[in-house]
Order: structure tokens, then C-alpha cells, then sequence
């Protein structure tokens, strides 16, 4: 099939509305091109946002049709549900620690290896990196095993730090702190590679004329040269990291349980899935839903803004 | 002017001894950290029974054997769908979902990255938006919308929410755009090629690190994907959830548990191990613009 040969047509003879419809026709083929999958993306992804937000102001139990509520299933979320309160709090400790910890760990690991001889790189990337794709927390399950075989029980019994073993994932005290390490553990991912790749590219003769102009040490080199050469990985790093630090509910169920003791690590994908999954109070879910996406946003919008002072 | 130092016959700029060593000390300490729990776990799963439960637990194996592998085997294969089906299921919704998204995606990325054509900014910007939620977010609603398409406990309800995965569109735009010339297209459609040919013919050639980028990330989602509330049916279900049925806690099965979780991160592992410089590759165009 050949194209046909566009009209010799000038932008001065026609509105602007003729104009893009001229554009529209002429390049037909790229809407052809990308409606599959948006096809795909819209039915799966947008359509279901679109949609949570509008059943987020009604009643719905898939049943009977919704009803309209307003806002009252916001207003009940923070008003009179204890339990949305607790997961809110809880989803928010998860993604401070997580999320912020986990890019400066992954930056700092990329920059620290970044000067290694490209083999000795290759090795220490697949160590850091391999936690977050094999998906196999469940190994800490035994390593924090309740009883005294657990790795950690044993050595704690011997050193004689303790007495009796303790059950960490049941005990409150302990299932925070130890998720938030686990989701660490696994959280080198998408965005670490970016950096790696991202610091290989930056233009080595930069360095030089830095060195020339007076930058002294390595902390400096990285203020004024690297990060400001970085800054649209910085930005791909960061929305990564965030999507990873709001979504491990997951590690969390399959350590602690769910519910887990005393709903201490109880997290707002829980809450949803509670209501949407098990109740089927779609409306309500749907405002959990919500709170998290608009946390997600804002997450992006604050790490945005402060991306843009790097390097000033 | 910073002092020279030389590391090899190199001369390197502003790097002191001291630095170096610091940093060296601080990858090692956590590079073992992050290794120990992947070491204890493979190192479990070649230990006889009498040595998984010697007080304390040991660091080693004494004398390793393949006894929890079989166990494992035995296992499943005494389950009422057979082990294989598990495999097939695996294996089929892993393809079927790769596939699809990689010609998709490829598609819609030379149509946003080299095509000029209005609304083409808005489609882009909507993807990088995506980005930023999970795709969980909604989950409920997607089970709605597939149940309704009369999905729902089929294949289907795997792999076609999967055609639609943005990250791997993302990548693949983002490298054609710096690695895929215009001048070279415009040549060929001069030369009277199609669109379809030179999509197939120029452009793909050129971006085979970002296909097998595509490949991997979606390939490995799907690997992964345990139990979904999209499937209820037995016969249907993966790998993952077969391992992590058969395997409720009980003391009897801690060497087969190990055994089955090596046999599910040795294969990511391998397949990041022999695609890694293609990665990286196509991670050096990743960054987003504002």
C-alpha cells in the first residue's frame, strides 16, 4: 500500500480548524496505529478511574442501580469510620518511610557503582536488583519464624538478647518496622536501573570543565553536574518509587495476615478490598479508592516541585 | 585546582582514597545483606531433613540433596489437577499477554513518537499519567468491566487486561524517540514504502534492546501473578497459586517450600542475568520530561 502524496496546501489559505482536520486526514494512519491499545488502556485502566469516581458519590452493590449519596461516603470515611482512619495512617507511615528511603537508596547505589569496571557493575546491579523481581519475601517468613528455629529467634536466644522467642509478625510492635524493611529490601527496582543507565549517560567532558571551573570534591560534582544531567530520570525514578511505596499491601498479607494483629499494618488497598471485594459497598470502595489515587497524585505533584530546585 | 589521583593508569578528578574506600565498605555491607535472605533460602532447599532442623539453623549445607525438589514434585503431582496443567496455564498467560502487549505496544509507540498528528500529546500525556497510579486502584470495577465482556474465569481475564500494561509503551516511545531517526523514515516513505513497512521494516530493527525490555517487564508481571480474584476455576490457575496452596505452612514441607520458591526466582533471575545490557540500554532514554 502506498501513501498517497498530500495536497500541496499552505496553513495561511485555511482556519485552524480546517487546518487540523487536514492534519487528521493526512495522518489517519496514526490514529489507526495507537487505537488498539487505547482501546485496551481506556477499557481497563481509564474507564475504571473514571468510573470510581463517579461511584464514589453514589450507593452501589451491583444489584440494584446506584443511587446518588453526594459526598456522604467521603464524609463518612473521616467523620465515622475508625478503621479507614487507622488505614490511612498506616498507608501513609508505609509510603514516608518507604518511598523516599527507597529512591535515595536506589540513586546511591547506581552513583556508588557507577565508576566500577563494567563487569564488577553488572554483578552488583543483578544483587541489588534481583530482590524486586523475584518476589520471594516469602523467605522472611522464616527468617522471622515465630518459634525458636526462626534464624532470627536463634541467634537472639543464643547471644542471649532474649529469653523466649518473639513472634514477629503477630506482635505490633514489630510488623511495621519489619514490612517497611522488607518492602526496602525489594524496592531497588524500575527506577535503580534508570539510574544506572542515566549516570552512564552523562557526558564525561561535563566533569572536566566542572573540574576547571572549581567544583572540589565528588558532593559538589554531583550537585552542579550530575543531577541537573539527570533530572528527567530523577522524574521517571520518582514516579516509580511512589507507585511502589502506595502499593504493598500485598507484602503485608503474605508476612502479617489480613487482617493483621490489631489492624497495626492494616493499609488502604486492605480497606478497599474489604468493602469493594468482600462487601460489594462498590460506592464506598470506590471513595477508598479515591483517597489513594489522589495521594498518588499528590505525591507526584510535591516530588515535582522539588525536583525542579536540583542542582540550584 | 583538585589534586590528581590515579585509579588503574587512569587519572580521575576530584575522588580521594578515603572516598573510595568508604563507599567500597558501605556496597559490600549492604550487598550482603541484600544477598543473605536469597542465600538461606537456596541453601535450605538442598538440605536434608535432619538438617533443616538442627538448633540453631546453619549457614550451610553439609550434605546437600535434591530430596525437596522431588518432595516438591511429588506434591503436586498428587494434587487432583495435575502439575502440568499448572505449567501450561503459567506458561500460556505469560505468552499470550507478552505478545500482545509487545505488538500493541510497539504500534501505538511509533505512532506517538514519529507520527505527527493532533491529540497525539494528550494520548502520551494520559500514559505518563498512568504511570503514577497502581493498576489495582480500581480493581473492582475492572472485574465488573470483564465480567460483563463475559471474562471472567477464562484466560482471557489475564491476558487481555495485560495488552493494555503502560510501562512497557512508555520505554519503547521514550527509545525510539531518541534512536530512531526521522530522516531515516522519511527516506523509505520518499522510496514509496507503506507506514507498515517502515514501521516493520526500519523502525523495529532499530529498537529490539526496548522490545526485549517490553518482553521482560511483561513477562515477569505475569509470571508473578498468584492467585486473582479474576479466576476461580482450579484447572485455571497458575503456577504461583498451585506452589503456595500446596504448601500451607506445615512443618513437614519447610524444605519443599524453599525448594518451590528457588524454582520461582530462579527464573527472573536468569532472565535478567542474560538480558541486563539491553536494559540498561533501553533505561538510558527512560527519563520523563516535564
Amino acid at each position: 500500500m502506498s501513501q498517497k502524496k498530500p495536497k500541496d496546501v499552505s496553513r495561511k489559505d485555511m482556519t485552524n480548524a480546517q487546518w487540523t482536520w487536514h492534519l487528521m486526514k493526512q495522518n489517519w494512519f496514526g490514529y489507526a496505529f495507537v487505537l488498539p491499545f487505547m482501546i485496551l488502556f481506556i477499557t481497563f485502566t481509564a474507564v475504571p478511574v473514571v468510573a470510581s469516581l463517579f461511584l464514589s458519590l453514589t450507593s452501589y452493590n451491583l444489584i440494584q442501580p446506584p443511587t446518588w449519596v453526594g459526598f456522604d461516603n467521603y464524609v463518612q470515611l473521616f467523620l465515622d469510620d475508625d478503621l479507614f482512619i487507622t488505614a490511612l495512617k498506616n498507608t501513609l507511615i508505609f509510603a514516608v518511610a518507604v518511598g523516599p528511603a527507597s529512591y535515595i537508596l536506589s540513586f546511591g547505589v547506581a552513583w556508588f557503582i557507577n565508576e566500577l569496571p563494567p563487569k564488577a557493575r553488572a554483578v552488583i546491579t543483578l544483587i541489588f536488583y534481583a530482590p524486586s523481581i523475584c518476589s520471594a519475601y516469602s523467605i522472611f517468613a522464616y527468617f522471622f519464624d515465630a518459634d525458636a528455629y526462626g534464624l532470627v529467634n536463634s541467634w537472639m536466644l543464643k547471644l542471649g538478647f532474649i529469653d523466649a522467642p518473639i513472634r514477629w509478625f503477630q506482635d505490633t510492635q514489630y510488623i511495621m518496622p519489619l514490612c517497611i524493611a522488607v518492602a526496602l529490601w525489594m524496592s531497588l527496582g524500575t527506577a535503580f536501573l534508570s539510574f544506572i543507565a542515566g549516570l552512564q549517560g552523562v557526558d564525561k567532558s561535563q566533569y572536566e570543565a566542572a573540574a576547571v571551573d572549581g567544583v572540589t570534591n565528588r558532593w559538589q560534582e554531583l550537585w552542579y553536574v550530575t543531577l541537573p544531567n539527570m533530572k528527567n530520570q530523577l522524574m521517571f525514578g520518582a514516579v516509580m518509587s511512589i507507585t511502589g511505596a502506595f502499593g504493598f499491601g500485598d507484602v503485608v498479607t503474605l508476612l502479617a495476615g489480613n487482617p493483621s494483629t490489631d489492624y497495626c499494618a492494616y493499609t488502604l488497598s486492605h480497606h478497599y478490598g474489604e468493602y469493594a471485594g468482600t462487601r460489594w459497598e462498590i460506592g464506598y470502595g470506590s471513595a477508598i479508592s479515591l483517597v489513594m489515587f489522589f495521594l498518588c497524585m499528590g505525591a507526584n505533584l510535591l516530588i515535582n516541585k522539588m525536583l525542579s530546585k536540583v542542582g540550584q | 585546582m583538585a589534586k590528581m589521583r590515579t585509579r588503574g593508569h587512569k587519572v580521575v578528578l576530584n575522588r580521594t582514597a578515603g572516598g573510595d574506600t568508604v563507599i567500597n565498605i558501605m556496597l559490600l555491607l549492604m550487598g550482603v545483606l541484600m544477598v543473605l535472605p536469597m542465600y538461606y533460602v537456596i541453601i535450605n532447599s538442598f538440605k536434608p531433613l535432619d538438617e533443616l532442623f538442627i538448633y540453631p539453623p546453619k549457614f550451610y549445607v553439609v550434605n546437600p540433596t535434591m530430596d525437596n525438589f522431588k518432595d516438591l514434585f511429588t506434591l503436586m503431582t498428587e494434587s487432583w489437577v495435575p502439575f502440568s496443567r499448572y505449567i501450561f496455564n503459567t506458561v500460556f498467560i505469560s505468552v499470550a499477554g507478552t505478545f500482545g502487549n509487545l505488538v500493541l505496544s510497539s504500534l501505538a509507540a511509533y505512532s506517538l513518537s514519529k507520527m505527527n498528528y493532533p491529540g497525539r500529546n494528550i494520548f502520551f500525556e494520559i500514559i505518563v499519567k498512568s504511570l503514577m497510579i497502581s493498576s489495582s486502584i480500581a480493581g473492582i470495577i475492572q472485574f465488573i468491566v470483564l465480567s460483563k465482556a463475559h471474562l471472567v474465569d477464562t484466560y482471557w481475564a489475564l491476558i487481555v487486561p495485560a495488552w493494555g500494561t503502560t510501562l512497557g509503551l512508555y520505554l519503547m516511545k521514550q527509545f525510539m524517540e531518541s534512536n530512531v531517526t526521522d530522516a531515516v523514515l522519511e527516506s523509505a516513505r520518499l522510496d514509496g514504502a507503506s507506514e507498515l513497512r517502515t514501521f516493520w521494516t526500519i523502525a523495529m530493527p532499530m529498537v529490539k534492546p526496548a522490545w526485549l525490555t517490553l518482553i521482560i517487564y511483561s513477562f515477569q508481571g505475569l509470571w508473578n501473578t498468584g492467585d486473582s480474584q479474576f479466576i476461580q476455576s482450579e484447572q485455571l490457575k497458575t503456577l504461583k497459586c498451585a506452589i503456595s496452596q500446596s504448601l500451607t505452612a506445615g512443618v513437614v514441607r519447610t524444605g519443599a517450600t524453599a525448594a518451590s520458591t528457588v524454582i520461582l526466582m530462579i527464573v527472573p533471575i536468569l532472565v535478567f542475568v542474560i538480558s541486563q545490557s539491553k536494559i540498561i540500554e533501553t533505561m538510558g532514554s527512560s527519563g520523563m520530561k516535564d
